[in-house]
């Protein structure tokens, strides 16, 4: 087991290697540079004195020594500065990453509840009508667009029920209380929550039938076990082992939904940053963003790989 | 595909070729039926438009400004008068282009890449992997997004971004299947035959594998129209007055549009929603009538 994870960690370091290469060649790939950026700011632009802040910055040594210094400065967990605000890249994700979590933890916690609740449903009634209705109802889910869905939550529950705001994550003006926070997570939480719901009951009813087959379930049942017991203890544990799967699988989903969903709520987070960077092309909160999504996805992959090596006895450790 | 055999004395069997069982099944499947008519009907719609629409997607009438629904607009017009009609089916038109072109540069990677990686193994195979595995770990939309913000906005870098970082999936899929039959006797024939591994790629590895890569880029079109209109939605695509199914989306984001005049919005977004869910059930239905061992009811698993 433990020789399995060492195996799984040493894997990802050149992957992880690959991915700062890639980050580092899509941002020097960018138009304009810090320098630039600084100059039309602040003070009228002479070749000499761009020449000069370059040579402060580094920016005339060779690609591989930048690189080399932007890694090195990455490992002391320098993600370099805004060239919008001028404050460090890390400090504009720290501030703004909790929201974000906030709101892609709840959706995809409902998205699992719910989910895993629709699917066996639908599973216990394989072939009947709720069945295929919650079939039909998956496929539409996954196939309306993250952003159409929230414009759609908009114009029915903001403007013309009035039940949730549309906008925002709290009252202008007034203290902060959680109760009047969780009405504005509702709508965004909800149109990124839709996708994954759908995705969550395909396994689960995937998962339960291939439970119900099993010998063990007609041992269970033969033995004479209630049958609410022998579906709790025998069936539903075992069916869940596959939808952690879904977890890691819904993570980079996830960071693509919330760049969108975050838009059209104005929800402060890291993805309306990083599509506002991208509009300003400040590449240094890009590379950030870019960066840690990825490694989060990452750490996510192995920590479902694991999960499921420790759920399941039978994944062998090779 | 089987061809029937005269034998004398033997009276014809009617025979069943390999696809002709693969086509009774998907009709069978009533979702992916309707999937492909209505899939039929759209593409048949968007590119008849100049023949159909009376209007020109960009034509402006001042006369006739964010009129609601009627006789003379189906679908009203937009602030500058514009037919939504015309809009939402040249609109289509790039939606499903974009589509299909992506697919089709993100699957002819894939392909070449996942075949040389799984029969070659080997160096080319770990290095391959490797890089599978790097571009697998970003989150496809965010590393679009980075790309277009180098590369601009735009349908053709749109295409080409999507195309370029799509295909890492399809190639582990490819690689996956023909890993699982590099050992089988027939290819150990016909390399014992001396056939070169082009023909052995292209006559017997590729055929054997096609279903499931073929479900695979199904459903991939599906994934691709929505990155499409998520990226023009965000202003990153289709750039107006080019009309595109998300960009057109985008007018939505002012609320007094979202609330008073829902006939801009709610159509592109619908299409897209249809689109994509025909495209998913079409893709369904062929996993079903490919793959005899997954049969389902009407339904995917």
């Amino acid at each position: 087991m433990i020789h399995y994870i060492l195996r799984k960690l040493l894997l990802a370091i050149p992957v992880l290697f690959g991915v700062t290469l890639i980050v580092f060649a899509v941002a020097s790939a960018m138009p304009g540079d810090a320098v630039l950026a600084m100059i039309t700011a602040e003070a009228p632009s002479s070749e000499q004195l761009i020449a000069m802040r370059r040579g402060e910055l580094g920016l005339d040594q060779p690609v591989v020594q930048q690189y080399l210094h932007w890694l090195g400065q990455l490992l002391h967990g320098n993600f370099g500065r805004s060239f919008v605000s001028g404050r460090p890249v890390i400090d504009l994700i720290g501030e703004r990453l909790p929201i974000t979590l906030e709101l892609m933890g709840v959706a995809l916690l409902v998205a699992f509840l719910l989910g895993t609740a629709l699917g066996l449903a639908s599973a216990l009634r394989q072939y009947g009508a709720a069945d295929y209705g919650l079939t039909v109802a998956g496929l539409v889910g996954v196939s309306i667009p993250d952003f159409f869905l929230g414009l759609l939550l908009v114009y029915l529950f903001s403007l013309e029920l009035r039940w949730f705001p549309s906008a925002g994550v709290r009252t202008q003006g007034g203290a902060f209380s959680w109760a009047d926070h969780l009405r504005y997570l509702v709508l965004p939480a909800a149109s990124l929550a839709l996708f994954r719901t759908a995705i969550f009951m395909r396994y689960a009813r995937a998962g339960m039938l291939d439970v119900l087959n099993q010998d063990y379930m007609r041992t269970a049942r033969a033995k004479g076990l209630r049958p609410r017991l022998i579906l709790l203890r025998h069936g539903l544990r075992n069916a869940l082992i596959p939808l952690t799967t879904v977890f890691g699988l819904s993570l980079p989903t996830l960071f693509g939904g919330s760049v969108v969903v975050e838009t059209i709520f104005q929800w402060p987070g890291i993805g309306l940053l990083f599509i506002n960077a991208v509009v300003d092309r400040d590449s240094p909160v890009i590379m950030g963003y870019v960066l840690l999504t990825a490694v989060i996805v990452m750490a996510a992959n192995l920590l479902t790989d694991l999960a499921y090596a420790v759920l399941d006895p039978r994944v062998s450790y090779g | 595909m089987a061809e029937a055999v005269s034998l004398p004395g033997v009276a014809a069997v009617p025979t069943r070729s390999l696809w002709g069982e693969a086509a009774r099944r998907f009709r069978r499947h009533r979702l992916a039926t309707a999937g492909l008519v209505v899939l039929l009907v759209l593409v048949l719609l968007c590119a008849l438009a100049a023949w159909i629409s009376p209007y020109g997607p960009n034509a402006i009438n001042l006369r006739a400004r964010s009129q609601p629904p009627s006789w003379a607009h189906w679908l009203g017009t937009d602030g500058t008068g514009r037919d939504i009609v015309a809009r939402v089916l040249f609109g289509g038109q790039i939606s499903l282009a974009v589509g299909i072109a992506a697919v089709s540069v993100s699957a002819a990677i894939g392909i070449a890449v996942g075949c040389i990686a799984g029969y070659f193994g080997g160096k080319a195979d770990l290095i391959l992997t490797s890089v599978i595995d790097m571009v697998l770990t970003f989150p496809r939309l965010v590393l679009i997004i980075a790309f277009v913000a180098v590369v601009g906005p735009g349908i053709f870098n749109t295409m080409l971004v999507i195309g370029l970082l799509s295909w890492p999936s399809t190639a582990r899929l490819t690689r996956g299947e023909i890993l699982s039959l590099r050992g089988s006797e027939f290819i150990q024939a016909a390399q014992a035959l001396g056939s070169s591994s082009r023909v052995i790629i292209a006559e017997h590895v590729l055929p054997n594998i096609l279903s499931p890569i073929l479900v695979a880029v199904t459903l991939d079109v599906a994934t691709v129209i929505l990155l499409e209109a998520s990226l023009s939605f965000l202003g990153l695509g289709a750039q107006p007055p080019t009309p595109s199914w998300g960009n057109m989306l985008r007018d939505a984001r002012t609320l007094s549009i979202l609330e008073g005049q829902p006939w801009l919005w709610l159509p592109p977004g619908l299409l897209i929603a249809l689109t994509v869910l025909s495209v998913n059930a079409v893709g369904d239905g062929l996993r079903d009538a490919l793959d005899p061992r997954h049969v389902q009811r009407g339904g995917p698993a």
